[in-house]
């Protein structure tokens, strides 16, 4: 909870600051905008806070991301085949990469690290090579497949919800009611802090790692349909990079422990957000992009520090009291 | 006869002042969230004796000895080390001030080998560059005289339990210690073990050695100590000296009252057969089959030194690692454990040896460590959590045993070593099992715990559960078996039936005396 409040603290301030020094900033373009890509960025990280969660980390995320935006296309434009069979074919894809992960973290025992790093490495290869590194797009004719990325449900008259940001919402809920009210997210939670502690209360803890990276794969996945609808234009080689990297930071900005075991659901999204808000905030305050990275850095240590330095007060007003 | 166990060209100080107290820490008061861990404590200790630190968990020993030893500084409070006031402001301090703690958990590197674990820290270099030899050989001098035979270059890793809290010991000596610190240094020691442990022990004390020696075991108190003090809530509340040295005095003034040890009096006649295990093979020694049978109502203890086997046979009957041959039947029906969800369906519970990292998730709240275990078969509909099933069986198992925590949603980390084990067993007590398992149940937990587990033990017993439980504590083994099944080197030797029950009868079959005299199942 305490975590929770750190981070809404920090969003709210990166908000106000930034309103105070640029009133552009609200105008409903750029929040609009600023929400879409929150939604986009959210659906992501909360698939990675699930590895992260029971322990683990999901390099491929962006290579994933990639992945995705090249076959769908390819898919529709290429094969001339369905929308909903292009999106059940990348579902396939999606689940045999995040069955394939869980399997080698499981039952090979590799070290997640390592599996999803040779995953990043390995999609993104596939993405380019399938698609002879030719920039692929939808061309003119999906606009209504399209919206999903780039509408909005329209509030007011010059203001609306962006449905990324729709959707993330679905899947935040979503994924708070299986990490909350389930018990499959329970033993996500306690194989998380221990490993053998579940195994020996009768937790299939590799099933449950398993789902963890397909929940991972799937949302990456969802995350890269949703790119690729909204850049229209996909370029293989460079689509979806470092992705992952925003993933796990906003995971980490949202109270997940990388060491398993913590985390919750709405921490990230809000970590997401703040990722967002900043970018936002560089560009429409005329700062150097160049710095964007420095800075997103810069503050998601400042985050870390303060979040050390407020459980630190704490206990010693515990002992205090 | 031992040789020398001080250091060569170890002076020790304060040989001109025989008489003065080595450390005295006067007033210490230490509180941690939620808690007064130590009030107003003082404490002195003399050269060459053997100062033991006793009391109930939670009591604050632990707390004490790690302020003493540089881990944590006091709130209040002073402390003089040989005359001299002054606060250890860590570790590294305390040992350059000649005292070494040795931790209750054990702190090794189990990666590491035996003697790079020795010197950790201190070790002795060229420019950087390790002197890998000089190393082994001075590792190798102090292992010797503590009697380890293991070579200096043996990965921690592959020694037992037991030999590693030796380890601890010689990185002490090696350090020269003057002042051993040693927390419940035989908790997880074999008899052997110990009997080496307390030869080192008089040994250090004869060359002006000072111990201060935190424990459970009022018996080893008993025949070590010079002086006991007795902690109690975080205040000292007595010193025994000499031959007040009692158990009975120790335990009236560690739980304040009298207590007498209830030893399970009329063993109930066993019923139906839970577990028959024919020719079972662990995958530790898979040449030696193991059988045995356990009916309905009866508790049975598993002996054996450290190392011989009683772990990895609980562990196969529990499905953790699964038997390399041969075959299990619960209550008639043939069972196949390949894995703990195997067990859990047949019927069988395990309080595993290590608490912290297998039968507890420290970090998780007391209620849904209790849940945890039964979640899939009464606490979920459709997958989603029965969150009142939850509160009400944690208020149940809290109740029933006596758990002593503020709520139920605090952190079971926070909770002393017996709550905590109350908890493990209470996890399982939802699950009703047929066959109870528990390895090394008591270790580490205050009298007054003990007891109560003892209590819960004897009680499932009676309403037709039948209890496993290996113990390296020959007087609980005793007390509470109907019959004793004694290991060694991976072989069951023998069987005790509660008329034969005897220390000198465990001892002679778990040292391998009795080996290939007989198949010890009917």
């Amino acid at each position: 909870m305490k975590k929770l409040l750190g981070i809404t603290g920090v969003l709210l301030a990166v908000f106000v600051l930034t309103a105070i020094l640029e009133p552009n900033f609200l105008t409903a373009y750029n929040l609009q905008n600023t929400l879409r890509w929150t939604g986009l960025f959210g659906i992501i990280s909360i698939g990675a806070a699930f590895v992260i969660i029971t322990g683990g980390i999901d390099l491929s995320v962006g290579s994933v991301v990639g992945l995705v935006g090249v076959l769908l296309p390819m898919f529709l434009i290429g094969q001339q085949w369905s929308i909903a069979a292009a999106l059940v074919a990348v579902l396939v894809v999606l689940l045999a990469i995040g069955l394939l992960h869980g399997i080698l973290v499981t039952k090979l025992n590799l070290q997640p690290f390592v599996v999803t790093l040779c995953g990043l490495l390995f999609y993104r290869g596939v993405a380019r090579w399938i698609s002879g590194d030719q920039t692929q797009g939808f061309g003119a004719g999906f606009d209504s497949f399209r919206q999903l990325a780039i509408g909005r449900i329209p509030i007011t008259e010059s203001f609306g919800v962006p449905i990324p940001f729709a959707l993330m919402v679905v899947v935040a809920v979503l994924a708070a009611v299986l990490l909350n009210y389930t018990v499959w997210g329970r033993y996500m939670m306690a194989l998380g802090h221990s490993e053998e502690a579940a195994r020996f209360s009768g937790i299939n803890t590799r099933r449950m790692v398993i789902l963890a990276y397909i929940i991972g794969a799937v949302t990456a996945g969802l995350g890269g349909v949703l790119f690729a609808l909204d850049v229209n234009s996909v370029q293989p080689a460079v689509h979806g990079n470092f992705y992952e990297l925003y993933a796990i930071a906003a995971a980490v900005l949202g109270g997940c422990s990388l060491r398993g075991g913590e985390g919750s659901i709405l921490g990230v999204v809000i970590g997401a957000a703040v990722l967002r808000l900043l970018y936002n905030a560089i560009n429409i305050l005329g700062i150097p992009t160049q710095l964007e990275f420095a800075i997103i850095g810069a503050v998601i240590l400042v985050g870390v520090i303060a979040d050390e330095v407020v459980r630190r007060i704490s206990n010693i007003r515990v002992r205090d009291s | 006869m031992r040789t020398s166990l001080a250091a060569p060209g170890v002076t020790l100080p304060g040989n001109d002042r025989m008489d003065s107290a080595l450390i005295v820490a006067r007033g210490i008061t230490k509180q941690f969230p939620g808690v007064v861990a130590l009030r107003e404590v003082t404490l002195s200790l003399n050269r060459g004796e053997v100062l033991a630190v006793i009391g109930e968990n939670g009591a604050g020993k632990s707390t004490l000895m790690n302020i003493l030893a540089g881990v944590h500084a006091p709130d209040a409070g002073h402390i003089a080390i040989y005359g001299e006031e002054m606060a250890i402001s860590s570790p590294r301090h305390a040992m350059d001030l000649g005292i070494s703690l040795i931790h209750q958990e054990l702190s090794l590197l189990p990666n590491l080998s035996v003697g790079a674990n020795m010197f950790l820290g201190r070790e002795p270099h060229v420019a950087g560059y390790i002197r890998g030899r000089q190393i082994a050989q001075d590792a190798e001098a102090i292992l010797a005289r503590i009697g380890l035979e293991v070579s200096p270059d043996t990965p921690v890793s592959r020694l037992s339990i037991g030999h590693r809290q030796l380890v601890e010991i010689a990185r002490a000596l090696s350090a020269e210690a003057r002042i051993l610190i040693m927390d419940e240094p035989t908790s997880s020691l074999s008899l052997a073990e110990a009997e080496t442990l307390f030869e080192v022990i008089t040994e250090l004390r004869a060359r002006g050695v000072s111990i201060v020696y935190v424990s459970h075991r009022l018996g080893e108190v008993q025949a070590l100590a010079d002086r006991v003090v007795v902690l109690r809530d975080g205040e000292a509340v007595g010193e025994l000296v000499g031959n007040a040295i009692q158990r009975n005095a120790m335990v009236r003034l560690m739980v304040g009252r009298d207590v007498s040890y209830a030893y399970r009096e009329s063993p109930a006649t066993p019923g139906d057969a839970v577990l028959e295990a024919h020719d079972l093979c662990t995958p530790a020694w898979p040449e030696y089959p193991l059988t045995l049978t356990l009916r309905e109502g009866e508790i049975v203890g598993l002996a054996g030194l450290v190392g011989s086997g009683r772990t990895e046979l609980l562990r196969v009957l529990f499905g953790v690692d699964p038997a390399t041959s041969g075959s299990i039947t619960i209550c008639g029906a043939p069972v196949s454990l390949l894995n703990p969800r195997d067990a859990i369906a047949a019927g069988i519970a395990l309080v595993p040896e290590d608490r912290g990292h297998q039968g507890l998730i420290l970090e998780m709240s007391v209620r849904h460590n209790l849940t945890l275990s039964t979640l899939w078969r009464e606490g979920h509909s459709w997958g989603w959590l029965r969150r009142e099933w939850e509160a009400q069986v944690a208020a149940d198992q809290i109740q029933n045993l006596g758990i002593k925590a503020s709520t139920d949603t605090r952190a079971v980390r926070v909770l002393s070593g017996g709550n905590q084990q109350k908890v493990v067993v209470g996890k399982w007590l939802q699950l009703r099992p047929r066959l109870l398992l528990l390895d090394e149940p008591t270790r580490g937990i205050d009298v007054g715990a003990k007891e109560e587990i003892y209590r819960v033990m004897e009680t499932l017993a009676q309403e037709g559960m039948a209890i496993l439980f290996a113990s390296s504590e020959l007087e609980e083994i005793l007390g509470l078996a109907d019959r004793v099944l004694v290991m060694h080197e991976g072989r069951l030797t023998g069987e005790l039936s509660r008329d034969d029950l005897s220390e000198e009868a465990i001892m002679h079959l778990a040292t391998g005396q009795g080996v290939g005299a007989t198949n010890p199942q009917a």
